[in-house]
Order: C-alpha cells, then structure tokens, then sequence
C-alpha cells in the first residue's frame, strides 16, 4: 500500500464516525496513523477517546461537542498517509505455549482438508498479529494464520468455553480470556493470563502485538 | 469520622456508576456507566460533585440504607416515592440524611432508574478508573448487597448553589424517541417503518440494550442472507438482528457486534430510553 488508504465514512451518531475500508490490512494502516494522533490530542484530535478497529472498519469516537465536519476532513488527510510504511506490528512477540488439546481438533482437521498435527503445524508455523480487540476484555481477533486454517464457526455455541481456551473462527484465531459462552472451533488451551486488572495495561494483547503459538507436549 | 451508608435492603438491582470507562474499547473494554447519563449528571451537579463521583444506580426501586455519618443526598431520575425515617423527600432537590437515619425507596411511579447521589459520591473498588459495574464484562464494583457499607468520598468542586432542579418525570405512556440514519440504513427494504411501526419495550431489557416488540423490519433482499463483519458500536445504536427486532444499545453493550445498526439515538433519547418501563409504547423519529 502506496496510495494510502481508502475510507468511507458512514454515520454512527452525533460523536463517532464508522470509517470504512477495503480489509483488515486497510483498517490497521489507518489505525496506525490514526492512534499517535488520538494520543498526542492535539486539535480536533483532543475530542477523540476511542478508537475501535475491526474487521472492515474503525470505529472513531470523540465527545459529543466534537466537530464531526473537521474529524472527518482529518481523518481523510491522515487516512492518505496511512500505509506507506510497512505494517509490521509492535517490536514485542508473545510467545503463547498452547496444549493441542482441544475437544474439536478434529472437526477443524477435517474442515480443512489437513491432519490434526498439520492443523498444530499450521497454527504454530505463521506468527499472528492482533487485528483488534472485543467479546470481552483481553479476548484478541488474531489475524494473519496459515490461510489453510479458515474454519466455519459450531453450528450451535457452546453454552461454557473454558478460561483459556485456544479457538479458530473465520480467518480468525483468538484466545478465551474468561470462562464464557462462544461458538468458536476449540484447538487447544493455555494458561497464559490475558486479562489482569492489576497489570499495565491490563490486556496482554494489544492491537498491533505479534503472537507465535508453540506446541507444550504434556 | 468516615461518613457512608449501610445497604439494609438493595432492591432487584442496586450498582455504583460514574461516567464510566473511557478509552479502552480497543481491548474489549466497554464504558458501561451511568444508563440514564443526564440523570446522573444532575445528581452530581445539584451536589457540587466533582466529575467521576460515584452514584448508585437503583432499578426498580427498592432500596433501603442507614446512613453513617450526616449526608446531604439527592435523587434524580425515576419519579419514584421516597422517604427519610417517613418523612417523605422530594425528587431532584437536596435533603439531609441525619447519622442514624434510614433513606428508603419505592417502587417507580415513572421511569426505572433512580440516582441516589451523595455529596463527596460513594466510592468503591475501581477498574480502568471507574467504579462502574459492567453487567457484561463483570468489571468493577459488584452489585451492593444487604448489609454492605458503601464509603463517602470528598469529591467536591464546590458548594451547591441549587436547592431544587426544575426536570420533568418521565412519562409514563408513549414515548418518542429522536433517532438520526445509522451505518447500514441501507441493508434495510423500508427504513422508515423504523418510525411508522408502534413498538413496544420488552421485558427483556437491561443496561446492555432495549429489546423491542412490533411488525420485524425486513432486510433488502440480496443482503438477507449476508453477514456484517463485527464493527464498532456506540450507547443509542439501534442494531436489528435476522428477526427484525430492534435493540437499542445502552451502557454496557457489546463494544463490537454483527447485526446492521439502521439507526442511532441521539443522546437525550438515549437517557429516555433508559428509564423506559417494560411494555411501554415507543415511537422513532428520524430526525436528521
């Protein structure tokens, strides 16, 4: 990406816009430019307190006096800057050791036409990055896995995920933060803890963190 | 001596709220927060609070507490009746609450929430600096329980200058709501039945959203089988799920969801629509 990124703006009330692009790869490049700038809080920018990328869009929310005409207008000359370094998420790699243990190891192998120790060689072979964050806090949309691994959600969620839970959905792999209900494939667990109130910040993966799962034999 | 209150009964739902927590949905942290955010904010002004005091937020009345210490208090919100040792006290106006006296009560006349505000505000365990309890994420204070003591804090900016605030009760009967066009109007075969069709709140509803009831809105026909990618979502976020009943986002929705958002509250409808009753009548205005 050379020529910046594209963006579209849809309305979502008086104090946020929905900003619109192309992909994933699109909404981290903004997210780039756009977070130093809703740190440093200069201009317009000191009315903006949350950014929220996701799959195809980034959430920018700021105070109800914000001037939505001005956001926007800073938004699209940033959005212009975006991407012309390349993205290679935070200098930091966390390192996830994860039991393949997970009671739909199988389900997924044959989902993807692989072995379920092709499945874990998958998984465990491309580093991930955080996309973006949601669910619950600390739960992570990890993205950029081994395309092989795309799997269709469970047709019926299960009612209880167990804390640690390591689990694909989509072009997805995330991490259950907390015991919880979810419809996500289950590969494996791992003890690692990603939401600690008492820690800064108290999430372990934050947009833009690498993440190499590796195999722990038990 | 530390002033504070003992909870001697909580009502169905009694939790601290604040402002809330901003700045950490990127990590699934929603804001949660005071629903009726203007409500709140009176109490809290009348008081000479500072910004971020706790207030507890009562649903559904019910409450009961001994206070500890001499407290100035006000209520806002809910017209709900309310009493100090029997004496009636009136809504949206300072009263005194004596060492020793019980504050309790009823059940709403109008509306569903009441803010019990204190002058100093309750404090409480914070997460992400708020109190505020979080139905979905389980974050910050728990809801008090029987027998629990709530701590007076000393956040104060001033001294309260107003007795007594002019606010209507909320109504009883129908109530319009003021919605402006949201992200993905589009994805709907006739987005101004949003505003034509008597709906109704069910009895389902809580500080994640307002469920409502009435003739499903229908989707255009070539996205009826289409998936939306999770995007971000705000407090006053209308979002119709596959069976076309809408669900009005309040404090503690999810920080990201799937269904397409016909439509966004503006944000005094928003604090109306956290005081509505179940199987109130609802009526929607675009207002663009």
């Amino acid at each position: 990406m050379s020529e910046g990124v594209t963006v579209r703006f849809l309305p979502m009330g008086e104090s946020a816009w929905l900003v619109e692009t192309d992909d994933i790869d699109a909404v981290l490049a903004l997210d780039a430019v756009l977070s130093p700038l809703a740190s440093a809080g200069e201009g317009v920018w000191a009315d903006v307190d949350d950014l929220v990328p996701a799959a195809k869009t980034l959430l920018v929310m700021a105070r109800p006096t914000t001037n939505l005409a001005d956001l926007a207008a800073e938004i699209r000359a940033a959005a212009g800057r975006a991407g012309r370094t390349a993205i290679t998420g935070t200098a930091t790699t966390i390192e996830i050791p994860v039991s393949y243990d997970g009671p739909d190891l199988q389900d997924v192998a044959e989902q993807a036409g692989l072995t379920p120790e092709e499945v874990v060689a998958a998984h465990t072979g491309t580093p991930w990055r955080v996309g973006f964050g949601g669910f619950a806090p600390g739960f992570a949309y990890l993205v950029g896995g081994d395309p092989r691994l795309v799997v269709a959600r469970r047709a019926e969620p299960r009612t209880r995920v167990p804390v640690g839970a390591v689990a694909l959905a989509g072009e997805f792999s995330g991490i259950y933060p907390r015991e919880s209900p979810g419809g996500w494939q289950l590969i494996g667990s791992t003890d690692v803890v990603l939401w600690d109130a008492d820690r800064t910040p108290p999430a372990l993966l934050v947009p833009g963190t690498t993440v190499q799962f590796t195999q722990v034999r038990s | 001596m530390t002033r504070s209150v003992e909870i001697l009964v909580p009502g169905p739902l009694t939790t601290l709220q604040d402002r809330g927590r901003i700045g950490h949905l990127a990590v699934g942290v929603g804001r949660a927060g005071a629903a009726d955010l203007g409500s709140y904010l009176l109490g809290g002004r009348l008081l000479g609070n500072a910004d971020g005091a706790a207030a507890l937020e009562v649903t559904f009345g019910g409450l009961r507490l001994r206070a500890s210490g001499d407290l100035l208090i006000c209520l806002t919100g809910a017209s709900t009746p309310a009493e100090v040792n029997g004496r009636p006290v009136p809504r949206a106006a300072l009263f005194e609450v004596r060492d020793g006296q019980e504050l309790s009560l009823g059940m709403p006349l109008a509306g569903l929430r009441t803010y019990v505000s204190v002058r100093g505000g309750f404090t409480g365990p914070e997460v992400l600096g708020s109190v505020s309890f979080d139905t979905m994420s389980g974050l910050g204070a728990e809801p008090v329980k029987a027998g629990q003591v709530v701590p007076v804090g000393t956040r104060t900016v001033g001294f309260p200058v107003v007795d007594v605030a002019g606010v209507a009760e909320p109504p009883t009967g129908l109530v319009d709501l003021e919605v402006r066009p949201g992200p993905r109007l589009d994805w709907f075969a006739h987005p101004e039945r949003l505003a034509q069709t008597p709906w109704q709140v069910s009895s389902r509803s809580d500080r994640k959203g307002i469920r409502l009831e009435g003739e499903p809105l229908e989707r255009v026909p070539e996205l009826v089988e289409a998936e939306l990618q999770s995007e971000g979502m705000v407090r006053g976020a209308i979002q119709v799920p596959p069976n076309g009943q809408p669900v009005i986002f309040l404090s503690d929705h999810p920080v990201t969801g799937g269904y397409p958002v016909i439509g966004v509250l503006r944000p005094a409808a928003v604090d109306r629509a956290a005081q509505l009753q179940p199987g109130q009548a609802v009526r929607l205005r675009w207002d663009n």
